[in-house]
């Protein structure tokens, strides 16, 4: 939807959008990530509704001008509800070949493609694969774009003669120069990056300097060039009120760890050994070290789980963080995390795989490792998270039932919504509830004996930590008598504790929300099931289907052991059960076991979250 | 945890008071029965409350030491004790952690973990019952047994150079190598006082007879017949003496120990090598006292503490770092942590 409204300065036409993709796309060392963010936080001040999602390669400087060193941002934003980074871009920055060689694919037929000359010479467009003498610039390649070519690093080099900076430095700031011309292509003002430069740059006024002007360049140049005859307006969101801020994935998670051990008493405890893309909560877990947390950098995947039990143990909040492989390598602890039934956290970031597979794509594919990675009978308690905000409530929520029930608790999240962002209204401190633990601190047994476990309604065993008066006792791996914890190797106690572990696992149902449509009807002809990061996608997909008129609806599921209790009785009430998932069909088989309904998968494993109308047309197609 | 006036008001505790309910189930003649035992016997000196006592073990027959402590435990998994151990110690550094281990769970599938222990030196304890064969899985060779060993997967003897456990754990970093043996209860006694006694992380090797898969390995070095010769019991400020009475010596010709005979050419105890314990070069050179000969020469096995070293524990740095940086910036609030510096408000 757009509509012209006034025709400002010289002969350009402002235009009022409801929402703009734009994808910022360069060789990882232009600083496209950077730039985007820049981008994302101007518009998120500006009151937008927003969703980014980062895009970069697993190498940390691949060949220069490579397909396989481009690095992109994209960024939504609007004055409607976002959910999703957009399908495709009304707007590519391409700052060499290879960005345009990997990313015109998804720009709109009619879209703005911005491109650096100085990445289109001979050099740069024989190291993107284009053949000898083809020159996407000048073949018709761009036809039926709208294209603006312009030599970012020429323009940069001029603004900056005289600088006294380097070659070096002065080519970098060229992305400065691109930031600055969309913000004068949307309307926005440069005074957020200016205050962040000035920040970022305290101690190194030159590059500071350097970095404003080569901004303000571009500003002018969009100014006062007259290539330009289009500027868009996106007005602010109608979101609900209150007070804002942009948040990741990772750090949501992190800030909600810190949050649920205020909320509980507990300290916290985070044991992780650094693996892409989950280091970045390890790395901002650890500037809290000033809120009751401790941090662990272990010497492995394994030393790392096997710290935070230790520490749960102790009686704190253990917590750890990783990524599919070196979920593999804390397998074994978590077992033993199972039958010794403590609290523990472990957070799974999943990314494509298996083994190293995609570092740094995205992936659902953990969801069966979860449910069945371990050696014997481990049922445990998993949740995930559905957008970069609802990892906060996610980690909240798993050391609630960690902490109530006594369980490690899996908590999954994918790379998508870790690296990607939105603004978040914020809870304060007041409104989140807080979390019930209860230490043993007096013996529970015949003549002043504690047995640790013995079982209470939701057949949780007491916690009581080292350093208790009179409450001594030992745990460990080998199976344990029912109520005394001894040793046992008896038949019929071990399947019975085999059978109260799990039911116990089972008996959290009792506590969590039921399932129900967050878009659409409790009934109709086709629900949309989904869990994790698919939602935003999905919600879109769906609403939009809605206003055409369709009765589909979509349930996204935040448990997923154990289900919501009403979830098989809530789905016999379509005649379609779809679920998309990035993976071949995990929560599918899930889906179809427990409740022998006849769900439909669509399955997407590229390392790329679905696309709106991947969605849609899927619904469609069943629905015919 | 339980307060000073109440601790000194308590009876003092005896052996049978840090013994559990559970039936002890090492094998008839197990080394590790004497070493629960001398345990048992040195914890009460120690003054620490049972309650702010934790073992932790890993896997093999050492590590049930744990269930027959009473104390708090936890028998965990194989190679992870030193793991669990760390978080347990960073998240409430008043306890007082022991570990327990074999070879097996210590140097090899726990090999990561022993040596990054070694260098972050927790305050702890760490003794590793090391009878140089895998007991529980009923005989194969481990990492410290020797070159050539038959065992039940080297039937034609082992073809591994094992491991030296003084020497890994002082390249590793280690504030306190020690090593003793099940058959000297008195000598262990006083080395896990020291342990006890050292702040950092303690490394007791001790040497454990297994008699069901390799039986008297270490006799050499406990009984009466050799173990004169055959090992030397090292003591801070002490002279190197061993040999039958007292009559052989070791002293240094620059890094190089050389064994002298006290009967002959007017050698004296006074020229001989004075142990220093905290001296690190002095104790690669007795931890090197094991297999290799020095020129051609077998040197006698040491027992005692080789090596300590006041340093800063992991848990004190920690502690002086937060304690640091809550000086300077103060614990934020949980709504600042939530609100972070960039906001706006719709209204």
């Amino acid at each position: 939807m757009e509509l012209i409204v006034e025709k400002p300065g010289h002969d350009t036409t402002l235009i009022e959008a409801d929402s703009i993709v734009i994808r910022f796309s360069g060789d990882s060392g232009d600083g496209m990530q950077l730039t985007g963010t820049q981008f994302t936080d101007t518009a998120a001040f500006l009151g937008n509704d927003l969703s980014t999602f980062p895009e970069f390669p697993a190498e940390i400087r691949a060949p220069i001008g490579t397909t396989a060193g481009v690095s992109g941002f994209q960024v939504h934003f609007g004055s409607k509800e976002i959910f999703t980074p957009g399908d495709e871009y009304d707007v590519l920055v391409a700052m060499n070949s290879a960005a345009l060689k990997v990313d015109l694919a998804r720009l709109k037929k009619g879209g703005i493609v911005i491109v650096n000359t100085a990445g289109f010479d001979k050099k740069n467009l024989g190291l993107a694969g284009y053949p000898d003498g083809a020159n996407p610039l000048e073949d018709g390649t761009l036809d039926n774009y709208t294209v603006h070519k312009i030599d970012v690093t020429k323009f940069t080099k001029e603004c900056l003669a005289g600088s006294g900076l380097g070659m070096k430095e002065i080519e970098r700031s060229k992305n400065m120069f691109v930031l600055g011309l969309l913000f004068w292509m949307f309307d926005e003002p440069m005074d957020y990056t200016i205050s962040f430069i000035n920040e970022k740059f305290a101690k190194k006024q030159d590059i500071a300097d350097a970095n404003i002007k080569t901004l303000k360049a571009g500003w002018n140049f969009g100014d006062h060039t007259e290539i330009f005859t289009t500027r868009f307006r996106v007005a602010p969101a109608q979101l609900p009120k209150g007070t804002y801020r942009n948040i990741s994935g990772n750090h949501a998670t992190a800030i909600g760890l810190v949050a649920a051990s205020e909320l509980s008493g507990l300290p916290l405890f985070l044991g992780s050994y650094p693996i892409t893309p989950a280091s970045d909560v390890l790395h901002e877990l650890s500037k809290y070290k000033t809120s009751n947390v401790k941090t662990l950098q272990a010497e492995d995947e394994i030393a790392a789980i096997c710290a935070a039990i230790g520490a749960s143990y102790a009686g704190g909040l253990g917590v750890t963080t990783t990524s599919g492989p070196g979920m593999s390598l804390k397998t074994e602890a978590l077992g033993l995390a199972t039958i010794l039934e403590i609290p523990l956290i472990v957070i799974n970031i999943q990314r494509g795989g298996p083994s190293t597979g995609l570092p740094t794509k995205t992936e659902q594919s953990d969801l069966l490792q979860a449910m069945y990675g371990r050696h014997g009978e481990g049922p445990l308690p998993i949740v995930a998270a559905s957008s970069p905000a609802d990892c906060f409530n996610t980690v909240l929520e798993a050391v609630r039932i960690a902490v109530e029930h006594m369980t490690p608790v899996i908590v999954l999240t994918d790379g998508y919504i870790a690296n990607g962002s939105e603004p978040w209204r914020f809870p304060t401190k007041d409104q989140l509830s807080p979390i019930n633990v209860t230490f043993a601190t007096e013996p529970n047994g015949p003549d002043g004996t504690y047995l640790p476990y013995k079982r209470d309604e939701k057949l949780s065993r007491p916690w009581a930590k080292p350093g208790t008066k009179g409450l001594m006792h030992r745990i460990g791996g080998l199976e344990k008598q029912q109520d005394t914890g001894n040793v046992s190797y008896d038949a019929k106690n071990h399947e019975a504790m085999t059978k109260l572990r799990a039911a116990k696992i089972e008996k959290i149902a009792d506590y969590i929300p039921l399932a129900k449509p967050d878009s659409g009807k409790e009934t109709g002809k086709l629900a949309v099931l989904g869990w994790g990061s698919t939602s935003g996608a999905i919600k879109t997909a769906v609403r939009e289907l809605m206003a055409e008129g369709y009765e589909v609806a979509h349930i996204h599921l935040h448990h997923l052991n154990p289900f919501p209790k009403n979830l098989g009785e809530l789905l016999s009430a379509y005649d379609n059960v779809l679920i998309p998932e990035m993976n071949c069909g995990q929560l599918l088989a899930l889906v179809r076991a427990k409740y022998l309904i006849p769900a439909i998968g669509l399955s997407k494993v590229q390392g790329l979250p679905f696309t709106t109308s991947e969605l849609k047309k899927k619904i469609l197609e069943i629905l015919k | 945890m339980t307060n000073i006036a109440e601790q000194e008001a308590a009876p003092k505790l005896t052996a049978k008071d840090f013994a559990s309910n559970q039936e002890v189930k090492w094998c008839p003649g197990c080394g590790d029965y004497s070493i629960l035992k001398q345990v048992q016997t040195v914890f009460p000196d120690f003054g620490v409350p049972k309650e702010n006592i934790v073992f932790i073990s890993g896997i093999g027959c050492a590590a049930r030491f744990t269930y027959y402590m009473d104390t708090y435990g936890m028998h965990s998994i194989h190679g992870r004790a030193a793991a669990i151990a760390s978080g347990l110690k960073a998240l409430n550094p008043d306890l007082s952690v022991w570990m327990v281990s074999g070879d097996g769970d210590a140097f090899s599938i726990g090999g990561n973990h022993f040596i990054h222990l070694m260098r972050k030196n927790f305050d702890l304890n760490y003794l590793v019952f090391n009878n140089e064969i895998y007991g529980l899985t009923k005989g194969q060779y481990s990492p410290t047994s020797g070159k050539g060993k038959v065992a039940k997967s080297t039937p034609y003897g082992s073809v591994e150079e094992p491991f030296n456990p003084s020497e890994l754990a002082l390249g590793a970093k280690s504030s306190f190598v020690a090593r003793s043996l099940d058959r000297d209860p008195k000598h262990m006694q006083m080395v896990l006082k020291r342990a006890n006694d050292h702040k950092g992380t303690s490394f007791v090797e001790i040497y454990q007879n297994c008699p069901v898969f390799n039986d008297g390995t270490f006799f050499a070095y406990s009984e009466k017949e050799t173990k004169q010769e055959q090992s030397i019991y090292i003591e801070h400020g002490k002279p190197l003496i061993f040999g039958n009475g007292g009559n052989k010596g070791i002293k240094l010709d620059g890094t190089m120990p050389v064994i002298v005979n006290l009967n002959e050419n007017g050698n004296s105890a006074n020229d001989l090598w004075i142990h220093d314990e905290h001296d690190k070069t002095k104790a690669h050179i007795i931890a090197g006292f094991f297999d290799t000969p020095y020129n051609d020469v077998h040197f006698p096995r040491p027992f005692g503490v080789i090596y300590s070293e006041e340093r800063s524990t992991y848990e004190q740095s920690m502690k002086e770092q937060i304690e640091e940086l809550v000086a300077r910036k103060g614990r934020p609030s949980l709504d600042k942590i939530l609100s972070g510096d960039k906001t706006w408000t719709i209204l």
